[in-house]
This record gives structure tokens, sequence and C-alpha cells, in this order.
């Protein structure tokens, strides 16, 4: 019964998430964003677990892990990036160009 | 009933989300994401899946938030200084990607999955209310996903490993 | 009658494979050992020798035989394609063993006369072994059983012909004369292509049998194409044997060294057009249109050429317009159908005109060391500085004069009755088509000029007073005996060669009916009252002797200048002297335009502007803008890639919604 308008939800925060990286440029704010991304997955699997059955949970379970752990190395490296370049602007971090 | 409740948190989970990639201050989105987080836990009560509503209000908005926090605060970040976010042409087309993937998706979950798959309604519930929260999520996980289960340690591991050495001021 | 198969002429194919190991010997010689003369003058007179030994086992043996077929010596097959069988096949028949031993007997005399002439040069095995190859490639173009094999001889003499006709390319000149002689030959050589193209594909065939064979079936007789066909053999022709308008290329190869102009440019090499008509004589005789141009072809060139000859200075440059002149007749005599006549004509050409050059050949020789011992920087071809060589070179000026007769026309020597022969039969096939009598009146003219110039050359060279210098007189002395006795022997064909087809006995001529019967057979019976024959060669005669009158009368040696002190030459005379400027118009309507052509709209134009400009460097460019594209991409900014990233990821979300 909660399928649908949970599908629904998890789309519009899917969006939110990319719209947020897209729009942001401070490394860490991007980075909330992207946790965000995945919470609506995780809504996801959840609201459809509810009729497929809990290996869904189990997964949703497996992806908190994982974020935890992107978590921490992704901010480890955001505050090695400060230490050098002492902004976490990603307009000024462009090493990569070519 | 539910479905009213159900409504409400979503509606502030979708509002906070909208006020976190808007605010200014990083201090501030990262609030606003924790009570987003918050909403959800409380939609996954809803969807019966009330282990990982409290893992998610335990670990992600309790442990992970709090690491954002802690690193805005390291790096002197809590002031609002000033904007990081985009001029006019980034939000134009942030706003357009945004729109494009939500039409897309909002398509996309019409799909109705096959029929040969769908449980029973009240399937899960009955399981969880049977077995309890916990044991119903920790069944499939030590059996069916023991291997995952054990790489997620080792991934863990590894990330820890990671996260001190890119910490260190000198190796 | 004995078969062929087993005899001498199975062997005939030494006479090829001889003067080639000639040609490789001596070349290996040259960048070997440049100065082990006697070697290779050992090598190279001896291959073309024995070749010349094989010719007359192989001639005997055809005599025997009497074939009224070619014998055919298949050595392998060359071009099996699709319905084309083309083999290396060699024919031996009644015609092709005339040619065979014209060609090893006079080359075997003018490579004993190179021996002498040639003594003092650097490049003596080289051009030994130039004149091998000439030789073996000639005999490949003589023998060839079909087209394609004596094209392969065709094009191989044209090949040696420059090499040797720029033999000294030090001197751009020379080198500029061997270019010329090639390019001019290939225009002809265009010509030959496009009649093989023709022949192969209405009859089928490029082997000499079958097309004969089948042509008087196949084709219609005086139709298009066998005239196209006939036409285009003729334009090869054209090319090979200097005939209007491809002859410019013969007056400038005098360039290269004496006997490679006696061989080459008198004996052999051009005479090999008269040899493809006589050849495809079914042909030609299939189309009275074709035979006609050729006619007056021959006849408008011999004039024409010998107008020219009236008033050159340089000797050899008079026996060159002479040539081109002979050649006409000889194409005279096949255009009217006296195929036999013009085969006749060209084995005495080849005797008496071979005579000639090397008579000069040893002139300029002894003028040149004349020169060389006074270090004197004087033209020791131009005959205003000779004068009364007879008294020191009196072997040589004996059988030049010889040969002069010859070719004036003057019984019993053997140019009267070849080139009287000719005459009559155009008189002859005049009664069929008045046509002829043009032809027949202009080689009548032409005989007059040829008496004239030939003895103008030797009043100049011989008599009167001496030009040359005194200081340089005590150097002048007979030629040495090894450059003589091959003139002695080429003198006595000249008085002998008569003999070989004397009218009503007409030797020479029931020897080729096998070869020629065919056509015969296409042609009007013409054969002249026995009062007209011998009122026409009455005429002949006299106005050999007529011509050489005129000229004792009319030249005066005595009033001769040295070429520095000459009067310049105005009026007519100067057109003359200056070829009728037929180069220099070549030049200005024909080179012009297409180095013009080639620098202004090929290279400049298209390979620089459109290929290099567009192609190779628009290629560059484009190659270049898209890399500077891609460079664009990489910002170094997340952003940017992440946007990617998500236009990615909304794209294959469009595809998963359909």
């Amino acid at each position: 019964m909660l399928l649908g308008p949970s599908l629904a939800v998890s789309a519009i925060l899917f969006s939110l998430g990319v719209v947020g990286v897209l729009l942001r440029r401070n490394a860490i704010v991007i980075f909330m964003c992207i946790e965000l991304m995945l919470n609506a997955v995780n809504l996801t699997f959840v609201a459809l677990s509810q009729r497929l059955g809990l290996d869904g949970q189990v997964f949703v379970f497996f992806v908190m892990t994982v974020a935890a752990a992107e978590a921490a190395v992704g901010l480890a490296i955001v505050i090695a990036v400060y230490r050098h370049r002492d902004t976490v602007n990603l307009q000024n971090i462009n090493l990569l160009r070519g | 009933m539910t479905l009213v409740a159900f409504w409400v948190f979503a509606g502030t989970a979708v509002g906070s989300a909208l006020l976190c990639i808007t605010r200014r201050s990083p201090v501030a989105s990262a609030l606003w994401l924790v009570n987003t987080l918050f909403n959800l836990a409380a939609i996954y009560v809803l969807l019966d899946a009330h282990f990982i509503a409290a893992v998610q209000v335990l670990v992600y908005a309790g442990a992970i938030m709090v690491l954002f926090l802690f690193v805005i605060m390291l790096l002197n970040l809590g002031r609002p200084g000033p904007t990081d976010i985009r001029g006019a042409r980034g939000k134009v087309v942030a706003g357009v990607a945004g729109l494009v993937l939500a039409a897309e998706l909002l398509v996309l979950r019409l799909a109705a999955p096959p029929a040969e798959l769908l449980l029973p309604e009240g399937a899960v519930a009955g399981t969880v209310a049977g077995r309890g929260a916990v044991r119903a999520v920790a069944q499939p996980l030590f059996q069916a996903y023991l291997v995952p289960f054990e790489i997620t340690s080792v991934l863990l591991l590894a990330a820890i490993v990671g996260a001190v050495v890119l910490a260190k001021r000198r190796l | 009658m004995r078969p062929l198969a087993g005899s001498a002429a199975d062997w005939v194919g030494l006479t090829i494979l001889l003067p080639f190991a000639g040609f490789l010997v001596n070349g290996a010689l040259a960048f070997l050992a440049p100065r082990a003369r006697r070697a290779v003058s050992v090598v190279g007179v001896g291959s073309v020798a024995a070749a010349f030994a094989v010719a007359v086992a192989v001639w005997s043996a055809v005599a025997g035989a009497h074939p009224a077929e070619p014998y055919v010596r298949t050595l392998w097959s060359w071009i099996p394609v699709g319905d084309l069988q083309v083999n290396a096949a060699l024919q031996v028949d009644q015609l092709s063993v005339v040619m065979l031993l014209v060609v090893t007997g006079v080359s075997s005399l003018i490579h004993v006369f190179s021996i002498g002439y040639m003594r003092d040069d650097p490049g003596y095995a080289r051009y030994f072994a130039y004149l091998n190859l000439f030789v073996a490639f000639m005999v490949v173009l003589v023998l060839g059983a079909s087209f394609p094999v004596m094209f392969i001889g065709w094009e191989g003499v044209g090949l040696c012909s420059y090499l040797l006709i720029g033999f000294w390319f030090e001197e751009k000149e020379k080198a500029d004369a061997g270019f010329k002689a090639f390019l001019v030959n290939r225009i002809g050589d265009f010509g030959f292509l496009v009649a093989m193209f023709l022949i192969f594909s209405h009859l089928g065939s490029l082997d000499f049998r079958e097309v004969f064979a089948r042509a008087p079936q196949a084709l219609v007789p005086g139709g298009g194409t066998v005239t196209a066909i006939a036409l285009f053999l003729f334009m090869g022709c054209v090319g090979k044997s200097a005939q209007i308008p491809l002859y410019v290329w013969l007056p400038d190869a005098m360039a290269g060294p004496t006997p490679v102009s006696a061989l080459i440019h008198a004996a052999t090499m051009v005479t090999a057009g008269v040899y493809l008509v006589a050849r495809s004589n079914v042909l030609f005789a299939m189309s009275p249109t074709a035979s006609a141009i050729v006619a007056g072809v021959g006849a408008l060139t011999a004039l024409f050429a010998a107008t020219i000859g009236l008033k050159q200075w340089d000797i050899k440059k008079v026996l060159a317009y002479s040539t081109v002149s002979q050649l006409g007749y000889m194409f005279v005599g096949v255009g009217v159908g006296a195929y036999a006549a013009g085969i006749f004509h060209l084995v005495t050409h080849a005797f008496f005109k071979a005579l000639l050059f090397l008579g000069a050949g040893s002139v300029i020789h002894v003028l040149h060391r004349a020169y060389h011992h006074t270090h004197r920087e004087a033209d020791a071809q131009d005959m205003r500085n000779m004068g009364g060589l007879m008294a020191y070179l009196p072997w040589t000026s004996r059988v030049m004069w010889v040969a002069t007769l010859a070719i004036a026309g003057i019984p019993p020597l053997a140019g009267f009755f070849s080139k009287d022969e000719i005459l009559g039969a155009a008189f002859a096939r005049g009664a069929a088509a008045p046509f002829y009598y043009v032809v027949w009146l202009f080689g009548l003219a032409a005989a007059l000029l040829t008496a004239f110039y030939m003895t103008r050359l030797m009043l100049y060279t011989f008599h009167g007073p001496n030009r040359t210098g005194d200081l340089e007189r005590p150097h002048l002395a007979e030629a040495p005996w090894v450059m003589t006795w091959p003139l002695v022997v080429l003198a006595a064909l000249t008085v002998l060669g008569g003999a070989l087809n004397l009218p009503h006995v007409g030797t020479l001529h029931r020897w080729l009916e096998p070869v020629t019967e065919r056509s015969a057979a296409l042609l009007p019976n013409l054969a002249p009252s026995t009062g007209l024959e011998v009122t026409l060669m009455l005429l002949a005669a006299a106005i050999g002797v007529g011509g050489i009158w005129l000229a004792t009368r009319m030249l005066k040696p005595a009033s001769l200048t040295t070429p520095e002190r000459a009067p310049a030459e105005t009026g007519f005379a100067k057109l003359l002297l200056e070829k009728y400027r037929v180069d220099e118009l070549y030049a200005a309507v024909i080179v012009r335009p297409v180095v013009w052509l080639s620098r202004v709209v090929l290279w400049k134009g298209l390979d620089a502007g459109v290929i290099d400009t567009a192609g190779v460097n628009g290629s560059a460019a484009v190659a270049r803008g898209l890399g500077w594209i891609g460079s664009r991409l990489q910002t170094g900014q997340v952003g940017t890639y992440v946007f990617f990233f998500v236009v990615g990821a909304l794209a294959v979300l469009a595809a998963l919604l359909r």
C-alpha cells in the first residue's frame, strides 16, 4: 500500500541529492548530498522489501555499513586536502586539469 | 492512519532535504540532513523495517552525521562565509538535471515487480512480529549473506586504516 | 622438305640468350673491372657473332624446310588470364629469319667497329653491355610469336635506345635527347597498346598465327574495326620508325655514339615499324584506307625529310634525315601492298645506311683525334670543318661512295632495285586508285633530293679543299683497320644485295610468299606491263644520276668556310636549316601547355592546394581540433565531471524508459 508513494518520495529525495551535488562547491556539503542520495536508495530498498522479502533490509544494512566506511575515508581525504590547499572549495582544487 | 503519518513524515523529509541543499552554512545543511534522516527512520518503521530504523538513527544520524559535524568544526567551516552555491548558470543546469531525473524516476517507479515475486500483503509484517525485528534481519544476514558480512568487516578494517593514514599529519 | 621441329630452328632461343648473357657479363664488368677492355670486347662481339652463327643455322633449316606455316617454339605460358592465353613463344618463319639475319649480322659488324671507335671512352664496358642488351631485345622483337612478346622487344629496344642516346649523359643536351626519344616513342606505344586491346576484344587472341587466320573471317574487310586496328598499329610505327609527326626524336638521337646511330637508328630499331606492318600484312591488306594512310604518310615523310637534309651542316644530321626519308620509302612499299618490296628496302637500307653511318663515324673519329692533338674546340661533325678527306681516308671515302651511289638508286647497286620496286608498285597501284600516283610522284621527288643531298655530303666531306685547319692536317689519317674492315664487308653487301630480289627473279618475294599470301589474295593484282616496268626503271636511274649531276654542278665546296666564319643563312635555306622549326612548334603547342598543366594545375592547384591543404593538413587540423575539444573537457573541476556523470545516468535511464 505504501509502495508507490515511498518510491515517489525516494525519487524526489534522490533528485534533490543530485541537484545538491551539482549546485554546491563545498566538498563537505557535496558529501552530505551524496549521503542523501544513499538514503533515498535505502528507502527504495526498504519499500520494496515490504513486498518482496527481508533481503531488501539486509541490503540496506550493508549500504549503511559501507556508507559509514566511505564517510570516514572521504572526510579523511577532505581533511588531508584542506591541510594542503587550505580550502575545501572544489573550484580551487583542480590539479587534475588537463 | 498510517498513510497520513507517512505523508507527514515524507513531507518533512523532503522539505528538510530541500533546505539542506540550499543553506549557506554547512552546519545548517548538516543539521537539516539529520532531520531528514530522522524522518526517514520514521518511514522505515511504517514500512515494517524496525531494525533498520533503529540502525538508521544510531549509525547514520548518530555516528555519520556527528562525524560530518566534527570535521566541519575541525576545519573551521562553521561560520557562514562566502556562499559556495554556484551562480545562475549552475543553478539552471542543476535544476534542469534534477527535474529531468525526477521525471524519469517517477515514471520508472511505475513498473511493478513481477507477480510471482510478490509476497502476500502483511507477510513481512508477520515475520517481524513473529520473530522479532532484530532476528528477522539477523537470520538472513548470518545465514544466506554470511560471506558479504565478513567481507564488509574487512572493508571496515580497510576504511579504518585508510582514514587514519590519510588524516595523519606526519606519516 | 625437312620439318623444322628437331632442326636448328629449335635452338633459335640462343639468339636471345647469347646477347643477353653478354649484357650480364659486360654489365658486371662495367661495375667490377671497367678497364678490362679485351674481355669486354671478346664477350661483346663474341656473343653477337655467335648469335649470328645460330641465325645462319636457323636460316638454313628454314630454307630446307620451306614451311607454309610459321614454326612456333613455345617456351612457357606467360599470361593465362580468363580467355587470354599469351605464351612466351618464338616464331620461326621466312620473315622473322630474314630480320634475324639482318639484325645479328649487321650488329656483329657494328660491334667490331665499336671496338675501335669507343677505345678511348671510359664507359667502354657499359657501352657494350647496353649494345648487347639491345641486340637481345631486338631479336625478341623480330622473333616474337605474338603481339605482347613483340611488344616486350619493342619496349626493350626503346629502353636501350634511351640508354645509348644518352650514353654521355653528363652533358645535359645528350641526356635530354635520350629523354625526348623515349617520350616521343611512348606516344606511339600507346597506339600499339590500343591496337592490341582491339585485336584481343575482336579476335579473341594475340597470337600471330591465330589473329591472321581469324581476321579475314571475323572482321569486315574495309570496315571500321580493322581500319582502326591497322591505324593504331601504324601509330606505334610512326613513333618507333620516326615518321611524321613523331620523327622529331631521330635527329636528336644523333647525340649518341655513331655506332649506336648506325645500329639502332638506321639498320634495326627504326625498322621495327616496317616489320610490324609487314608482319600484320593481313590486317593492312584488309583495310585500304589504312594502307593508303600508311603509304601517304610514308611518301610525305620521305619528301619532307629529304628537303631538310638539303641544308644540314652536321654530317650525322644529314644521315638522320636521310634515314627518316628512307623509312618513309619502306612505308610506301608496305602501304601499297608490296610487303616484300618494303622488306627488301629494309635489308638494303640496313646495309648502306649502316655503312654510311660507320663511315661518318670513322671521319668523326679521325677529326676528333686531330682536334684532341691540337687541343682545339671545334665541331668534329660539322661538314664545314671537313673537305678533301679523300686524300687522308682513302678506304673510308671509297666505301662511302659505294653507299652513296646505292642510296641514290644507281644500278646495279642494291638501293636501285629496292627503291625501284617500291616506286613501281606505287605506280601500278595508281591504276586502281589515283591517289597512289601522288605517292609515286612524291617518292620520285624524294629520290631526286636524296641523290642531291648525299652527293652534297660526299662533296663537302671528301672533296674540295680541306678546311680542318693547318695544325690538324698532319694528324689526319685513315681510321684503324678494326674500324675499316666492317665497312668493306658492308660495301660488298651493298653491291651484291640487289641480287636478293631482282625483278622477275624475285628471290626474296618468293621466299616471303608464305607470309604474304593471305594479304596478296585480298589486294588487287596489278602487275605492270614489261614496257612500263622498264620505263619506270630507266626513269628512276635517270633521277638518281640527275640528282648527282645537279649537285656537282650547283655546289661549290671550295666556297665553303668554317662554321665560325660562315655567313648566316637566309630565307628558305634558313627554314630548312632550322628543320621547319617543327621542334619549336611542338614545344609551343604541346610541351609548354602540358608542362603548364602539370605545374600550375596539377602540382600547385591539385596536389599542394587540394590534397595537401584539405587532405593532409586538413585532417591534421581536424585531429588537432578534436584534440582541443577533448582537452577542454579536462577542466580538473570535479563539478564538471559530476555533471557529465549525471548526464550519462540520465541517458541510461531514458533508454530504460522505453
